[in-house]
């Protein structure tokens, strides 16, 4: 059954008319993925890639019985995209969109609380999972399906470790990009937990990097309450302080969020850290 | 974005919150001018963005506007505090502080949600104070959609002992710096020290501000205030082009598509380089890595005249090996790098990238297959070892 979607989940695609949204709803399609409707204000009973497009995400759920939805449209527009996915009733909300202002999320994160609706993101590759659904950027070509559940901060790096993974015959249940934004929808600890929970996930790989801690928190979790072996990397031993590396979120503040911090707590928690990406599926052997 | 000082408090001061009457200045000749209007002893501050501008002998303080002006001048274009020249200082009214407090806020990244956070311990790093001292630091949580409460900066102003008789100008001021915040996009607003001065009377003697670069788009006027000259060449170029790029100072340059693998690729190039060798950048060329992308960045890289080689690392996705392979002998013909390159191409196709590669033949251009066996060639390159 994987863990956010599998081939029973419906999307709706906001921001389906452009660019990115149209090249991307074409990729889903392709993979087996269940779109079954696209959202632009203005071009409701238009078509994309065959898909029919709704002014608005509380029309396309009513006609459509969508239960989840992938945002494509550019930062600016990515909080309300967001709260009009929420209100609409959707349950799995998957921003890819990316720079989202801060003052956005965090008024998104906290609102949400309310609701019954799960962020993933923002300025994340999405979720993948293998053979049954792929919501966002997660190339599927890479992928194959298996035992193994990927939680990331990141995207080429997640798609390096599905390769090798591949590559060494394991295949995975779930690959979540929760986003290296310093506030996310979903953090590492509610995937680990999803991961535990979920039958077909036996092992799990945890792909961090500086900032915050996240990590950290994974490690307590991972402590108390994980039976499932898990891997991690922990990507920016080499950045220096104080600077922000790329992602919003992957800076050392103050001397915390180092690396040698995060995997130092993984590593009393039991978890097997690689000291490079492609040692990872011999760890999960 | 980092704020300068004066850049900040004018920010203060346009939401209410008091400051120094202090001008900018950037010769001794304006220093001396803005002294003799304010009268009495002057502070000249460096405005640099880096901490420990006092102990690195960039903030002075001045009797006569004589000695404000003799003094910038041995800082002015003199100075260098942590490899940052001084091109400008504050003139500041020199005005002792009876007491000084911290005051702050920013973003809890664990809850979610905006934090005030104060202490008694002002004029201190609030960093220092968190490992000395940290039950010092009172901290209160704000709703986003509600704002801060004004009873929430009375609790603060209680449990840091600040004397009743501020407690009205606190809250205010702690008040409008919840305003000018969220007014700014800002990730940390801080004032430190808070001071109480002559008078009885609350001051921000120095302060700070970093705003959301995800947000600039909507802050021309912010965007703007960037420190241009603070930037190395390489970076302004970079952020010309909309590549995400950070100078660094080993001799490996490298060119990643995405954050998380880019920062992997500069830990494996130090993996393998140990103490001599290390990455002379990070830098995220963005996804589909096109021919012109690629060049731009190649001199990017290039512009830094210690790199001795390059690692280019790019795992396609969506945009398949083969095409990528092709931007990249195309990119390579037009900068014609003159040190040795490693490409090393993962993903969809990789293959057969991997193959135009190698019958393109170009030599200083060497293919790997591993990151593994690509950080060890691209600091094998470096060392002139790499044939």
């Amino acid at each position: 059954m994987a863990i956010l979607a599998d081939k029973n989940t419906r999307i709706v695609v906001q921001g389906i008319t452009g660019r990115e949204g149209r090249f991307h709803t074409r990729q889903m399609i392709d993979y087996g993925t269940a779109v079954v409707g696209g959202v632009r204000p203005g071009k409701g009973g238009e078509w994309v890639e065959g898909v029919p497009v709704f002014d608005t995400v509380k029309a396309a759920r009513e006609a459509t019985g969508a239960n989840a939805s992938v945002i494509y449209v550019p930062g600016p527009g990515a909080a309300d995209a967001i709260f009009e996915a929420a209100d609409a009733g959707i349950e799995l909300i998957v921003c890819i969109s990316d720079p989202v202002p801060v003052m956005d999320i965090l008024r998104v994160y906290n609102y949400l609380k309310g609701t019954k609706s799960r962020l993933i993101g923002p300025n994340c590759p999405g979720l993948l999972t293998p053979g049954q659904a792929k919501v966002g950027i997660i190339p599927g070509y890479v992928a194959t399906p298996g035992n193994v559940g990927i939680v990331s901060k990141s995207g080429t790096l997640t798609y390096e470790v599905i390769n090798a993974l591949t590559e060494a015959g394991m295949g995975q249940s779930t690959c979540v990009g929760i986003g290296g934004d310093p506030i996310v929808g979903t953090t590492m600890v509610e995937v680990l937990e999803m991961f535990e929970n979920d039958p077909e996930t036996e092992k799990v790989a945890i792909l961090g990097e500086i900032g915050g801690r996240a990590e950290v928190d994974a490690a307590e979790f991972i402590r108390k309450h994980m039976t499932k072996p898990v891997a991690a990397f922990i990507a920016g031993k080499s950045a220096p302080p104080g600077t922000r590396m790329g992602h919003a979120g992957a800076i050392v503040e103050g001397g915390e969020g180092t690396a040698e911090e995060k995997i130092a707590a993984l590593q009393e928690a039991g978890v097997r850290v690689a000291a490079n990406p492609e040692e990872i599926p011999g760890l999960l052997k | 974005m980092n704020l300068h000082e004066y850049q900040s408090k004018t920010r203060f001061a346009e939401f209410g919150i008091p400051t120094p009457k202090g001008k900018v200045a950037s010769t001794p000749d304006e220093v001396f001018a803005i002294a003799q209007e304010l009268g009495g002893p002057v502070v000249v501050k460096s405005q640099v963005l880096a901490g420990g501008r006092g102990k690195a002998g960039g903030i002075k303080l001045a009797k006569t506007p004589e000695e404000a002006r003799d003094l910038a001048a041995g800082i002015l274009n003199e100075l260098r505090i942590k490899g940052l020249v001084v091109r400008k200082v504050l003139v500041d009214p020199a005005t002792p502080p009876q007491s000084e407090i911290y005051l702050g806020i920013t973003n809890d990244r664990t809850t979610g949600k905006p934090l005030l956070m104060a202490s008694s311990e002002g004029g201190v790093e609030i960093e220092e104070v968190n490992r000395t001292n940290p039950q010092a630091i009172i901290r209160e949580h704000i709703d986003p959609a509600l704002g801060l409460h004004d009873f929430q900066t009375k609790n603060v102003a209680s449990a840091i002992n600040l004397p009743r008789e501020h407690w009205d100008a606190f809250s205010k001021i702690a008040l409008n710096l919840w305003r000018c915040y969220v007014a700014n996009d800002a990730t940390l607003a801080e004032i430190n020290p808070l001071a109480v001065i002559e008078g009885n009377q609350l001051l921000a003697l120095d302060g700070k501000m970093i705003i959301d670069d995800n947000a600039l788009y909507r802050h021309p006027d912010l965007a703007a205030m960037r420190d241009v000259e603070a930037e190395p060449t390489s970076e302004r170029m970079a952020r010309e082009a909309g590549i995400s790029y950070v100078q660094l100072n080993g001799q490996i340059g490298c060119m990643v598509n995405g954050a998380g693998l880019a920062m992997t690729t500069m830990d494996m190039i130090k993996l393998y380089g140990g103490d001599e060798y290390g990455p002379a950048n990070f830098l995220d060329v963005g996804g589909g890595a096109q021919a012109e992308k690629v060049a731009t960045a190649l001199r990017i890289i290039l512009s830094e005249p210690n790199v001795k080689s390059i690692l280019i690392n790019i795992f396609g996705g969506i945009t398949r090996g083969d095409e990528v392979a092709r931007g990249m002998i195309q990119a390579y013909n037009e900068v014609k790098p003159q040190v040795p390159i490693v490409i090393r191409l993962q993903g969809t196709n990789a293959k057969e990238g991997r193959e135009i590669i190698d019958t393109a033949s170009i030599p200083n251009l060497f293919g790997a297959a591993t990151l593994t066996e690509a950080a060890q060639k691209a600091v094998a390159a470096a060392k002139g070892e790499l044939k």
